[in-house]
């Protein structure tokens, strides 16, 4: 499902790269985590999952398709296939939590009857079914990063990507939105998430790949933080 | 669907900056307007030069103390000549009657000048009016003759101040217009940052980039579209309220009329121009200034 060939980039004007001849598989259906210190190039890899921007050199693969090198006018549609959530939520602030999932229906072109028969399902999926019309500053940070979440999924995508998800929770919380992963991740949907999270990650006991310095020094199946 | 959001999104953006929409929309009128005179100029001149070179004359005008058979040695020698289209010939009393007609708003300068002060003519329409010197130099050393005239020179001055005020109006529409455009410049990055939360979602979420950027280069051509409106009505109401019953009347007469379906013609050239230009620059601001 992903798969990094000899993946290097290199910031500009960085004196060592922040990926360096990173080669690695993910199969689909999978969950992985990334893990490693702050600068190792975990948020590289989202970035470049996501095509925001280009390796240096190597081959990112998704699906079979070759993004390092997509043209540009093709990433729109191929991001619509991956969901991505991030540490700091990424909500619009003046919408209703029903309004953000359902702007992210609108703007791919599906029409209100979709959205009003779909979103209502995936808030219900992520545990907020009664909470559609509370804003982003009426929920607590757990039940925002469900709303992201059920924003990211909505689409059934083949791939979820975290970005340090439960940088902004609390243990308990973190803990939950971890198992509404997980769930996710049992419907067949290829789950990405990089992380710092000890706790997470030793719960799990999912496959650890740690990064360090731009490079892969751990991979194991049922890892721990370590 | 799709459409009435991004038109909701347009009208709100407008809204929501109606001081510099206000303001793209003055400069994009005002450069319009110019650009609209201009090319009214431009058909005028055109249709005049067809009027006038038509009815081109030279004109003979004879001394005072011409003899009768200098005027008809003159005479003759005009009716062989194979240059002439035909003549006329002017008496004084005649060209007395043609003043007073022409400067009948004036009767002052009318009372000031008596028939005898207007000289006898002969008046020539040449086959080529762009041989008037071949024609000027055959007549001018014949005895009798007082002055020899290209009327065409006459015109041609007027032709030329239109032409000066063509290109005066033009610099104030370039002027202008570029004000108008950097003003759009700045309106869409206004725009786009005031947006790049919802911007930065729907790239996240893959909408199409012709989607992203639709509402903001349509906030630009919709200026345009007003403002080219608003140039129209300008050049509309100078027509009605200058030209046929005004301050300017009287141009009229050198000028030609303009003519309503001319004056109509306008405006597809001032709505296509408003938002082809428009568009453009709505879209490479955002391609270049904006990360959109």
């Amino acid at each position: 499902m992903i798969r990094l060939e000899h993946v290097t980039k290199t910031y500009p004007k960085a004196s060592r790269p922040s990926l360096d001849d990173v080669s690695v598989g993910i199969e689909k259906g999978e969950f992985v985590f990334f893990i490693g210190p702050s600068g190792s190039g975990k948020s590289t890899i989202i970035k470049l999952l996501l095509r925001e921007i280009q390796p240096t050199r190597g081959k990112v693969l998704v699906n079979g398709r070759e993004v390092g090198s997509m043209r540009s006018w093709k990433i729109p549609q191929f991001r619509r296939s991956i969901g991505c959530v991030f540490q700091d939520f990424r909500l619009l602030p003046n919408r209703t939590a029903y309004e953000n999932v359902a702007f992210a229906l609108e703007v791919i072109g599906k029409s209100k009857a979709v959205a009003r028969r779909v979103v209502p399902e995936v808030l219900e999926l992520v545990g907020l079914g009664g909470k559609e019309h509370r804003y982003p500053h009426e929920l607590s940070g757990g039940e925002q990063q469900r709303v992201a979440v059920a924003r990211a999924f909505v689409n059934r995508p083949l791939i979820l990507l975290a970005d340090e998800p439960t940088g902004n929770l609390d243990p308990d919380t973190s803990i939950e939105i971890m198992r509404l992963l997980d769930r996710i991740n049992r419907t067949g949907t290829t789950v990405v998430m990089v992380t710092h999270d000890s706790n997470i990650v030793n719960q799990m006991r999912r496959r650890v790949i740690e990064i360090d310095s731009g490079r892969i020094v751990r991979d194991q199946p049922r890892g721990v933080y370590g | 669907m799709r459409a009435r959001y991004v038109l909701t999104e347009v009208f709100l953006g407008l809204w929501r900056n109606v001081t510099m929409t206000i303001a793209m929309i003055i400069t994009m009128a005002v450069s319009l307007t110019m650009v609209g005179a201009s090319l009214l100029m431009f058909w005028q001149v055109q249709d005049m030069k067809e009027w006038y070179y038509d009815k081109i004359e030279v004109s003979i005008y004879l001394k005072k103390d011409v003899t009768d058979e200098q005027r008809t040695a003159i005479e003759a020698a005009i009716k062989e000549d194979p240059l002439v289209e035909h003549y006329e010939y002017e008496t004084s009393e005649q060209a007395y009657e043609n003043f007073k007609q022409m400067f009948r708003d004036a009767p002052d300068m009318v009372s000031a000048v008596k028939p005898e002060y207007m000289p006898e003519s002969f008046r020539i329409s040449l086959k080529n009016p762009e041989q008037y010197q071949l024609a000027y130099d055959r007549y001018k050393d014949y005895p009798g003759i007082s002055e020899i005239r290209d009327q065409r020179a006459l015109v041609d001055k007027i032709f030329s101040i239109l032409g000066g005020m063509q290109t005066v109006a033009l610099a104030i529409a370039i002027g202008q217009g570029v004000a108008a455009l950097l003003l759009v410049v700045n309106t869409i990055q206004v725009a786009a940052y005031s947006k790049r939360r919802e911007v930065a979602v729907m790239k996240l979420v893959g909408a199409s980039n012709w989607f992203i950027q639709a509402p903001f280069v349509l906030e630009a051509v919709f200026a345009g579209v007003i403002g080219a409106l608003i140039a129209f009505g300008a050049l509309a109401a100078a027509k009605a309220f200058l030209l046929d019953s005004g301050s300017l009347e009287a141009l009229t007469d050198i000028l030609l009329t303009v003519p309503w379906s001319r004056v109509f013609t306008t405006l597809p050239f001032l709505l296509g121009i408003a938002a082809a230009v428009n568009a453009v620059t709505g879209w490479v601001t955002l391609r270049f200034y904006v990360r959109v």
